[in-house]
């Protein structure tokens, strides 16, 4: 267990997670760990295109806008259970992203980037203008929905649990690639995409697939959040905002480590949250996670997981 | 059948001012191999400063418009200085990153600054009238204005020795180094003329239609379909890439509502990229 | 004997530049083939055509009788071709053995990872870069840059090595050493096809010469015949210093 403590790590922490605010009864505990697992989840997969793979995936939010749609619809259209209708919306996403990445993959780091930029607005715009999906309207899932799951009451707390399962899940994945050949190759063409195609390395290929997988665990956690929520429509599904927040906790807590993206995103919640109570700086929150991110990519662009690392190099061993 | 020409027409109008606005875009990635993700509100930048020069202090709109050139010119400057430097030849995201956290700060400031609401210059030409229909006064100014400008850049970049020394370092860095031109300053001033480009191209759109602080997304999707069209790191085919997108959406707004044009326009930016990377001209620099 | 590389008729422009123009060679297997030639002459292209960063406009590329013409890198590495480039293209945050086991996992061999790592730690003690296997490449020395470039390079397993000036920059003892391990690799019957301006290295090691001049072949041959082809002195004029060397060696 000592040798590679990392994954036991995990383990400890997602189950503290859920056991505190089930035992004591906190609704209010549990929903704000509610919304930092979220976080996590994006933070983390995305982190699998920034760090691994070096893409900016700007568009990160339709992951979780989509899957919600999804999932919700299938709930509330065709009376799904939650978790086949929430799976059913990774698994639609993940195909959707492998199509598109195979269009769009081949294609220079920068360019994949700025087509990921338009890619949420046009599907927010599409989604808007798709009446099975409620159009700008959305969709309302009625109180029947939640009694297969024992009542709205029940319902809160099971789909809390199963956020936090995707949320170990999504970590374990990062764990799970880095080890692995396929990981080696996405980090090979994070460092020079050149350099890996001529060692061998399949890069549209490898590149298609860290996306379908990135965008796999964070639309199950939408369809899981939207589902609890009740309601979705374009505007909070496809919240743009979010997705440039993901990108901030990805490059805060440490791009290309496993536990950054978490830190990162605990980090910046913490932040967010202080700062919305400063009634001066609420309206500042965009400038200053501008000025953060700047001064990250300048002066710390492993973020301070890599801070950690260079000022105790000792943690690189088990700190990843 | 004269609507229809009439709005092709008027498309190629503005998109001659598309095309200038993609000529700063293209104009810094050819120079630095950098995407400036602030392109969308420097152009906003650039309508807000005509707002203020003509409103605020009374100046003559068109009078706005060396200003704002020199005024972008200095913010590209310091831009360069303060977020891009540093990162040169650092892996592409680092530069991307970077651009875009710029452009996070300049959006909020100026949402802090403005909000969201529309802003509008009202500024009274006289038309040209044929036939039965009028090509707006001011369109016309702004095409040929972008038009002036895009002809100056041109002269800049091939008759001068600050141009010759940009080109140089766009071509290759360290033989330009080598050569004793001062590559740093040069990358400077190049990102100041990509700044300035886009600033300006702002100004003459406030000239024509209404604006509000998120206005900047859609004119920086429109430039980046240029930029592709025309081929990266070109400016004529940027100015080209322009006209042509100007003249689709001139074919186009007869016949489809507003709202659908952007998810067009990024279709056919993903099509581009695809089908035609190194742009419809491609010049290709193997 | 079937060659181990066929370059048949080969041809690439570059907007106006004839870069390459109809060139045919051949490499045996287990041989080392020097290429050489005048600055411009083409031979880095000639790298880039076989392992697939650009596309030829006409020609033909025959490794081991399968075509490989105008295939992406990666597919030319599972073919079993690797390349140790000019300028060194380290994975910078990669550590050394990390960088290697890249190549043994992508290369021709195809391996899983752990297998991968064995080749990897095995060629890392063989090229001398042991006591550095963690050292983050990126913080290496030129030398040991250069080095880290052949050591991945070896880690596919390839049966041809494509090595572009490794020679380049490195002090009399470097180059000894490097020479040396050239020699151990072909005497294990991997072929080497080199672009070297190291005139009496690349004299002594080869075991043939092709020689380039404006993207056509001059002349080709052992390196005697080579130094003594008139042509070929005529092509160097400018280098007259490094014919003498070749002449010497």
């Amino acid at each position: 267990m000592w040798r590679r403590p990392f994954p036991w790590l995990i383990a400890i922490v997602a189950l503290a997670f859920a056991l505190i605010p089930y035992f004591g009864d906190d609704v209010q505990l549990r929903e704000s760990l509610l919304l930092a697992a979220i976080y996590v989840i994006l933070a983390s997969n995305l982190n699998l295109m920034i760090g691994y793979a070096g893409y900016v995936n700007f568009g990160n939010i339709v992951f979780f806008g989509l899957g919600g749609y999804v999932c919700v619809y299938l709930v509330s259209e065709w009376s799904w259970p939650l978790l086949p209708a929430a799976l059913a919306g990774g698994i639609f996403v993940s195909v959707l992203a492998l199509l598109f990445g195979l269009g769009i993959l081949r294609l220079r780091g920068a360019f994949f980037a700025l087509a990921t930029i338009g890619v949420s607005e046009a599907i927010k715009q599409l989604v808007t203008n798709f009446e099975p999906w409620g159009g700008a309207t959305g969709i309302y899932l009625s109180l029947e929905a939640y009694t297969p799951l024992g009542g709205p009451m029940q319902a809160l707390w099971t789909t809390y649990l199963l956020v936090i399962v995707v949320m170990a899940a999504s970590l374990f994945l990062s764990y799970a690639i880095k080890n692995s050949k396929f990981g080696l190759g996405l980090l090979a063409i994070g460092q020079n995409e050149d350099a890996a195609a001529t060692l061998g390395v399949p890069t549209p290929l490898y590149k298609s697939l860290v996306y379908s997988t990135s965008g796999f665990l964070p639309a199950v956690a939408g369809g899981l959040y939207f589902f609890k929520t009740g309601i979705i429509e374009p505007n909070s599904a496809f919240n743009l905002g979010l997705s440039v927040e993901a990108i901030v906790m990805v490059m805060l807590g440490g791009q290309g480590t496993i536990i950054g993206p978490a830190i990162g995103a605990f980090v910046y919640e913490e932040m967010r949250g202080i700062l919305l109570t400063a009634e001066s700086f609420s309206h500042f929150q965009l400038v200053i996670a501008g000025i953060l991110l700047l001064v990250i990519v300048m002066f710390a662009p492993g973020g301070l997981v890599g801070l950690v690392h260079r000022r105790w190099p000792v943690t690189r061993r088990w700190l990843e | 059948m004269i609507v229809i020409l009439a709005s092709v027409i008027d498309g190629v109008l503005i998109g001659a001012v598309y095309g200038l606005a993609a000529m700063g875009l293209t104009l810094i990635w050819g120079v630095m191999k950098v995407i400036n993700l602030a392109h969308g509100i420097i152009i906003v930048l650039g309508m807000f400063a005509l707002y203020f020069l003509a409103t605020g202090l009374g100046l003559p709109p068109y009078g706005a418009v060396p200003v704002v050139i020199t005024l972008g010119f200095v913010l590209g400057v310091a831009l360069y200085w303060i977020a891009v430097h540093r990162i040169i030849g650092q892996p592409e995201l680092m530069s991307l990153l970077a651009t875009f956290a710029v452009n996070m700060v300049l959006v909020g400031l100026g949402t802090a600054l403005w909000s969201t609401s529309p802003y509008n210059v009202p500024v009274s030409l006289p038309g040209v009238s044929w036939r039965d229909y009028t090509f707006t006064g001011t369109h016309l100014m702004a095409a040929l204005l972008a038009a002036v400008i895009a002809g100056l850049l041109y002269l800049l970049l091939y008759h001068t020795r600050v141009g010759k020394a940009i080109r140089a370092v766009a071509g290759n860095r360290e033989a330009a180094e080598l050569s004793g031109i001062p590559t740093t300053r040069i990358l400077a001033a190049a990102f100041g003329l990509g700044v300035a480009l886009a600033a300006v191209s702002g100004t003459l759109i406030a000239t024509m239609f209404p604006f509000t602080v998120l206005s900047g997304e859609a004119y920086q999707l429109k430039s980046f379909v240029v930029t592709v069209l025309g081929g990266l790191g070109n400016p004529a085919g940027a100015l080209l890439g322009g006209i042509a997108l100007g003249l689709v959406e001139g074919l186009a707004t007869p016949f489809m509502p507003v709202s659908w044009i952007p998810i067009i326009e990024f279709g056919l930016f993903v099509l581009c990229l695809i089908v035609f990377p190194r742009g419809i001209f491609a010049l290709s620099k193997a | 004997m079937t060659p181990l590389l066929e370059v048949i008729d080969l041809s690439k422009h570059f907007g106006g530049v004839q870069a390459v123009q109809n060139l045919s060679f051949a490499v045996r297997e287990g041989e080392i083939l020097g290429l050489i030639g005048p600055n411009g002459a083409g031979k880095s292209t000639v790298f880039n055509l076989i392992n697939g960063v650009f596309r030829p406009d006409g020609g033909r590329i025959v490794l081991r009788g399968t075509e490989i013409t105008g295939e992406p890198p990666y597919r030319v590495a599972k073919h079993g071709v690797a390349r140790a480039h000019q300028i060194v293209q380290p994975l910078a945050g990669l550590s050394v053995l990390e960088n290697c086991t890249v190549g043994a996992c992508f290369g021709r061999e195809n391996l899983p990872l752990t297998a991968a790592g064995a080749v990897a730690r095995e060629v890392v003690d063989e090229v001398g870069l042991a006591d550095q296997a963690d050292t983050i490449a990126g913080q290496l020395t030129t030398a040991g840059k250069k080095r880290l470039e052949l050591a991945r390079a070896l880690s596919a397993r390839p049966y041809l090595l494509l090595l572009d000036e490794v020679l380049a920059g490195l002090n009399p003892t470097e180059t000894e050493r490097m020479i040396d391990i050239l020699r151990r690799i072909r005497g294990r019957g991997v072929a080497i096809l080199m672009i070297e301006h190291v005139m009496r290295a690349i004299m002594s090691l080869s075991d043939r010469i092709v020689v380039l001049s404006l993207g056509t072949k001059l002349a080709e041959g052992t390196p005697s015949q080579v130094a003594n082809d008139p042509s070929v002195i005529t092509a160097y004029l400018g280098d007259a210093r490094l014919m003498q060397e070749a002449g010497k060696s």
